[in-house]
């Protein structure tokens, strides 16, 4: 389903990111991706949604190769695609409720069918209560858990999440965590680049460590393995 | 597109022209100011132009005929000049007509001619008009070589001169009106520019999300029309005013205006469709290129 051959990634201003990383992700895995930060994690997970394109190699995603797509193709890679960030991202002045159908309104879902997948995945992050709120009324944890809502309201095959709780407390972490495990259990793929120490060793599942724009480590129950 | 998205954009669109308010309505206000001297720059160029033309098709040769010339020569003549490609007609003039139409040209000081009458010092004419009235100069000249004619006469340097001096108005009007073009597209590239930098946040997640570029320029071009339009609502009001006032001051107190002006309808209509179209333009392309440099969609 993810399939990385020997992939490169150079920036204009000389930045080596990705020096040939080789990787395949299957269906309904549950990936870390773990490394000192500026070790080329988040341009890993970039190229993925094709934010960034690799200077050399291929990626392919559901059978499609990322890295020669045409631009216009990209609306329909991303829609296979969740992505979730350390800061949420969410619209202000967008209710929850609101927040979430964006993502549906965007791709001109139809009214009735939005309202209907909107709930669903508020009850499944359990804030169907807190649907009218706005997001500065809500706490870190429950910000975060509508930044999930969103992405997977559209049924993604793959969850990418890029420090999804590096700004909340521990316990609101393990929150998080809770709901990331139920979406991979529905048979979502789950990326997750970390540096929680205690969520990896603890919840323990197939870590990939990246440094210097390598894989030097893919262990099927691996652990954290640095030093925070 | 589904009719539902299309309001959709259209709501965005409107919602983007209040939420700069002060920014569009300097853009707004840009583009009626340019609207209005272009209209006003157009509506010159245009009467010019149809002077010009006028002024064209007036120009006539006169070929003076030998005095010497008897009839059949002058027939001769005649049939010769209408036989020249170029030429359209031939009307023959007595000398006795060259004079009262002198006398005429001259107003009161042509009375001092009058003492000529008994001793007409013109010569019978032939007034020849050209197809083309570029055309004038060698049709001149190749009358001139026939036999019987005296000598050839036509308003070279006068219209030669006022043709140059239109052909300026036009160019410096034409580029007067693409400079302002110009200005305007620039303002509402700005402005757009502005509500794009508002809404980064939110255009991010939209193509995150995978929204269609399409998807996300839409509102942005609906802006730029919207701006585009209103911009020409007052230009058009003060053209189509100020036209029937011109027209109607003209007729009712110099009637003896040397120019006609292009009549009411159907030219200020145009004039208006014009502006709008111009309008949309500016906005259309206004927005397109604030999209090319801050959307990368």
């Amino acid at each position: 389903m993810i399939e990385m051959k020997d992939v490169w990634k150079t920036y204009n201003n000389g930045i080596k990111a990705i020096n040939g990383i080789d990787i395949k992700i299957g269906k309904s895995e549950f990936v870390y991706i773990v490394g000192p930060s500026g070790a080329g994690k988040s341009t890993f997970m970039r190229m993925m949604y094709r934010e960034e394109v690799p200077t050399s190699g291929t990626i392919i995603i559901n059978g499609k190769d990322v890295g020669k797509m045409k631009n216009k193709h990209v609306p329909k890679l991303r829609r296979e695609i969740g992505v979730v960030f350390q800061d949420f991202k969410l619209l202000p002045k967008l209710t929850v409720y609101e927040n979430v159908a964006f993502a549906l309104e965007v791709i001109e879902e139809s009214k009735a069918s939005t309202r209907k997948r909107v709930m669903e995945v508020l009850s499944l992050v359990n804030l169907k209560n807190k649907a009218r709120f706005l997001p500065d009324e809500l706490s870190g944890g429950e910000q975060q858990r509508v930044s999930i809502a969103r992405a997977i309201v559209n049924n993604p095959s793959i969850l990418l999440t890029d420090e999804p709780t590096g700004n909340l407390d521990p316990e609101t972490a393990w929150g998080i965590m809770d709901l990331l495990d139920q979406i991979n259990n529905r048979g979502t793929t789950v990326i997750m680049a970390t540096h929680n120490k205690d969520i990896v060793n603890t919840f323990r599942k197939r870590v990939i460590a990246i440094d210097g724009g390598l894989v030097t480590r893919d262990e099927a129950r691996g652990e954290y393995g640095y030093e925070n | 597109m589904k009719i539902k998205t299309f309001g959709r954009h259209g709501k965005e669109g409107f919602k983007n022209l209040g939420r700069n308010g002060w920014m569009t309505f300097a853009s707004i206000s840009a583009v009626t100011v340019t609207l209005l001297l272009v209209g006003v720059c157009l509506a010159l160029l245009l009467n010019l132009n149809a002077f010009g033309d006028q002024l064209e098709s007036d120009v006539e040769i006169s070929a003076f005929v030998d005095i010497t010339a008897k009839q059949e020569q002058q027939d001769e003549l005649k049939s010769k000049i209408e036989n020249i490609s170029e030429v359209e007609s031939a009307t023959f003039q007595s000398k006795e007509e060259g004079l009262d139409q002198l006398i005429d040209n001259l107003g009161d000081e042509g009375e001092v001619f009058e003492s000529l009458r008994e001793e007409n010092p013109l010569s019978d004419a032939f007034l020849v008009k050209t197809k083309d009235p570029q055309d004038v100069n060698k049709v001149a000249e190749e009358i001139e070589q026939l036999e019987n004619v005296q000598n050839v006469e036509f308003a070279e340097d006068t219209v030669n001169k006022l043709f140059k001096v239109l052909e300026i108005a036009r160019n410096v009007g034409l580029a007067l009106v693409i400079g302002l073009l110009f200005t305007a597209m620039f303002l509402i590239s700005n402005t757009i520019k502005l509500t794009i930098v508002a809404r980064s946040h939110e255009i991010e997640i939209m193509k995150l999300v995978g929204a269609t570029n399409w998807f996300i320029r839409w509102p942005f071009l609906i802006e730029g029309v919207l701006i585009g339009i209103l911009g020409a609502l007052i230009p058009i009001g003060i053209l189509i005013y100020g036209y029937y006032y011109l027209i109607d001051l003209i007729a009712n107190r110099f009637p003896t205006f040397i120019i006609d002006l292009l009549p009411v309808t159907p030219f200020v209509y145009q004039l208006s469709g014009l502006l709008v179209v111009l309008g949309v333009i500016i906005g259309v392309w206004g927005s397109l290129t604030s999209m090319r440099k801050f959307l990368k969609v």
